[in-house]
Formats: structure tokens, sequence, C-alpha cells
């Protein structure tokens, strides 16, 4: 076959991404709230139990607050309020 | 991620924690959402089944994707003055455009390949003359919104519209007539190809007098390659999936560990004229002439069986209990195992019924799964029945482990052997914005004719 033929695309139509930044952030951790958010996958808790000990252990000046989603894979805006209302800076984990 | 890039939006500086496996699909999420800068930290892979001591070494240890120490990068995500490019974010347009460059169909073939548009077998090209003659097939026109779609829920969905579908369709060999039940599966929005790491797929029902109009096959091989239209409905819905949603590619869209066989094509009739009960759509309170596809999302396991026979009901609660409880079965049977149900006293509720009152284990055997503690455990703990009850047992005690409405039963297949089939897949609802019964969660192929 060396004629050239025309055929369609079977892609989807893709939605147009908007940039967003990233937050300020703070010089130092000192004397800031830190939301260590488990995000409920299996053994995620006992990763951010362990975060937990490490800043009480290296970084005392660090206050650590942790906090869940309702549910997994599924969006927690009273969950995300609190840290916003309450914290400095969060860490979430561990995914897979 | 999802967490992360909201916290990130409204003045938090948030670090998400994924093991390397995931890296790949992190920065492409981060990208799709526009915050492609976001400070992701990575440890090894696993997570599950380690010990909080083996946890902590990770802690301490080397981030994998970073080369430097897990905590450096934490730190330093979380305080690292931001760059230009934090500032800028991302701002892009992607289109897809009708037609490709024209080309032979030997490169045309090499490229549908090369960009991942196909599941590697052989396809029909798409030209305008076959997508045209497909779209005859409905009273739609091409350019109708059909639905959006994305290959796990923390992805940015894409549209797609009636005429996606019939060039998805054309190459996948489907006819013109099937394309009412192409476009019916795919209204649904809900994707064949997951992405999931736990390779899930679906299984796709068809039900009513449009099974007959195309020759679908519900007797001998219901479940196999033995009929045109059962082969090329499923692999159009597949081929839609992969294609609308913005790809299936492994280590980005697509993070399936085993993979599954039936995300090739899995699309079958119910044999409804040798069934002794009522079909499926008038159980979900459709009425006989209705035409109907049901999508059911799993296809972890299949447990097999022939009966039943004098000690069935000890080989029904193996099965059942053998079957993985976060991914509840619908039962497929032959016609000659359903009448005989039917012999021994049961309609389709009460051997529902049945099978849920009898499907238990141990609580601390229920609760020892990875994807129960993940996803059912939060129910449990907010108080949420049945699962609050199960979680409060006493990790000895036995369990039901589905409810009746987890467990359907379909009729299929030729009555060469009484076969039945346990095959891992909850029914997925209809449409967003459907009732969900009667009829709701079903998708109606008529509206597509």
């Amino acid at each position: 076959m060396t004629g050239k033929i025309t055929v369609m695309d079977p892609r989807g139509y893709p939605p147009k991404v908007e940039g967003k930044r990233l937050a300020n952030r703070p010089e130092s951790l000192d004397g800031k709230v830190l939301y260590l958010i488990d995000c409920l996958f299996d053994n995620a808790d006992v990763f951010m139990e362990q975060l937990r000990l490490w800043f009480a252990e290296n970084m005392p000046k660090v206050e650590t607050r942790m906090i869940k989603p309702r549910e997994s894979w599924v969006d927690d805006p009273e969950m995300r309020a609190k840290v916003v209302a309450g914290g400095d800076v969060a860490i979430i984990g561990v995914g897979l | 991620m999802g967490f992360a890039l909201e916290l990130e939006k409204a003045g938090i500086p948030t670090i998400p924690v994924s093991t390397h496996a995931f890296a790949r699909l992190a920065k492409a999420t981060t990208l799709a959402a526009g915050m492609p800068t976001i400070r992701n930290a990575f440890v090894p892979q696993p997570v599950v089944g380690l010990s909080p001591g083996e946890l902590r070494a990770y802690i301490e240890g080397i981030d994998p994707v970073a080369k430097k120490p897990f905590m450096e990068v934490v730190l330093d995500g979380l305080t690292g003055p931001l760059t230009d490019e934090d500032y800028k974010g991302a701002t892009f347009e992607r289109t897809t455009p009708r037609f490709l460059e024209p080309d032979t169909e030997d490169n045309l073939r090499q490229l549908f390949i090369q960009e991942g548009w196909t599941d590697f077998l052989p396809i029909i090209l798409p030209t305008e003359a076959r997508v045209e003659a497909m779209l005859k097939g409905t009273s739609h026109a091409g350019d109708k919104f059909v639905n959006r779609m994305a290959p796990t829920s923390f992805r940015e969905k894409w549209d797609f519209d009636v005429e996606k579908v019939a060039i998805n369709a054309v190459m996948a060999g489907a006819r013109p007539e099937y394309l009412p039940v192409i476009l019916a599966l795919c209204s649904s929005g809900f994707s064949a190809r997951s992405s999931s790491t736990t390779s899930w797929a679906t299984i796709s029902l068809v039900n009513g007098p449009i099974r007959n109009e195309i020759n679908m096959n519900s007797g001998i091989g219901a479940l196999g390659p033995y009929n045109h239209a059962n082969a090329t409905i499923g692999r159009a819905y597949c081929l839609l999936s992969m294609n609308a949603q913005g790809g299936s590619e492994p280590g980005n869209t697509y993070m399936g560990s085993v993979g599954s066989n039936w995300n090739y094509t899995a699309c079958f009739a119910e044999n409804e004229e040798r069934s002794p009960w009522a079909p499926f759509h008038i159980d979900h309170g459709h009425k006989a002439e209705e035409s109907t596809a049901a999508i059911f999302f799993g296809g972890w396991y299949t447990q097999s069986g022939f009966g039943p026979r004098e000690t069935w009901q000890e080989k029904f609660i193996r099965c059942l209990t053998a079957a993985d409880h976060f991914s509840s079965p619908f039962i497929v049977m032959d016609p000659l195992v359903a009448r005989d149900f039917e012999k021994l006293g049961f309609d389709k509720q009460s051997l529902i019924e049945w099978c849920a009152e009898n499907a238990k284990m141990k609580a601390k055997h229920y609760w020892d799964d990875q994807w129960t503690t993940t996803l059912i455990k939060p129910h449990a703990v907010a108080g949420v029945e049945p699962f609050a009850s199960r979680l409060a047992a006493d990790p000895e005690e036995m369990i039901s482990i589905f409810r009746p409405e987890d467990i359907e039963i379909v009729v299929a297949g030729g009555e060469t052997q009484g076969a039945f089939k346990m095959i891992s897949g909850r029914l997925v609802a209809g449409p967003r914005g459907a009732p969900k019964k009667p009829g709701g969660q079903l998708l109606s192929i008529d509206a597509w004719r």
C-alpha cells in the first residue's frame, strides 16, 4: 500500500489546563503547625506515625497534628478546611 | 495528590509522599492540574506489609527518585524558596485534531500502535467514509456530547462525542447496527480501562430485543470469542475508554500490576428465552421491550462449578468465600442450573439472599485485606452499617461478607453443561443523575438508536 489515506483521530477532547502557583514557603518550620495527613492507604497510618516520631525527636519545635480524610479516594473539604485554618504546612502520605 | 493540589492552592505548602513506582504518574497528574512543580517526595515500593521499623528506615533513608535523603527532600520542599517556574504554574491547551495527517496505510497502522491507540490486535483504520457509515447506526449527530471519562478519579476528565465513539467502533471492527449498544456503554462515562493498580476490568451485559436484532450470542460460548457482535461491542467500549480518557499507558495512565484479559473485550447477552426467571433488566425496573446495557466492574476472579448437586450449598459457600470479598460477584448460570435451582424452590432474589446470608468468614480474615482496610474501614469507623458491626465483631466471629445488593444473577449459556461461574463484578451506576432504582442502574440502548 503506497497511496496516502486520511483517517480520523480516535482520542477524546482534553480540558484546557490553567496554571496554578505553589503556596509561599516559610523560611523555617520552627513554631509552625505541620499537619500529617494519613491518606488511608493500607499501612499509611504506621508510616505517618513514624514521621510524627521523627519530627518529635529531630525537630521538636514543629507542632505536628495527625488528621485523616473521611474516606479514601474522595475529597474531604471539611478536613482540608481544618488544615487551612489551623496549619502552616502539610505532608500527605503515603500512596501505594 | 488531589489533596496536595487543593492545599497548595489554599496557601498551605504541602508535600505528597508516594512510592517510587508512581513517580511518572505523579508528574503527569500535576502537569495536567497546571501545577507541574509540586514538590513530591518518594519512598521505595512497597509500604504495605512493612513494620514500623522498616518504614522508619524509609524516612531515614534515600528518596529513590531524587537520590537524596528523604527528609532533606521533604524539608526543602516545605521551606525552599519558590522559583519563577513555581510562580508561573503551567497554562496550556492540548488539542486533538479531527483528522490525522494523510499517510500510507502501513504508516498509519504503525502510528496507531506507537501512540498507544490500540490494544495491539489489528484494527480497521477509521477513514471518514467508514466513520460516516458507522454513524448511520444512530439517529444522533456526530458532534453530540456523550460524556466525560478519566482513567481514575484524580485525573482530569476528557470529553467525547458520538463521532469519537463511532471512530473507535470502526477500529474495533463493529457494525453500524451495534453502535447504539456501544454508545449506551460509553454514555456511562465509566472507563473500561481503569488505571487502578488492582487491574480492574468491565464486563458488559445486554438485555432486551436488540440482542436478537444484532444476533448477539447468549448460548454456547456466550462469554467467549464466538460472536461478532459480542466481540466487537466489548472491544469498541474498551478502545473508546482508553482513547477518550487520554490514554491507558503502563506507568502513566495504567497502573494495573498484573493486568486483565477482560480488558480486550468483555460483553455478552442474557439468555432470556431459556431462563426460568425474569430477565435481568426487568428485575431492575425496565420493560421487556426495552433494550438495556449493564456494566459489571470487577474481573478479579472467576469461581466455577456445576450443579446444583447434592452438596451445592457447601460448594457455593466455598466459591463465595474464596471470592475476594472486596469485589463482590455476579453469578452467570447456564439455563440448566437456573432451572434446577427453580426446582429447589429458589427464585433469583431468594438465591441471592441465601448467598449473602451464608457467605461468612472470620472477622480477622475479612479485615486482613488491603482494599477492605483502605476503602471500607473508614466507613466502618464512621458508623456506617453493616461495616461498623463487622469492625466491632470479635476477630474469631464469623461475619457476613456480602449484602444481598452486592450480588447479581444472570442466565447465559448453551445448555451443554450445567455450569455456573461466579465472576468478580459489582453493578455500576448508570449515567450521573439517573435515579438509583427502578431502572436507574442500567443504561438505555434505545436512547441511542
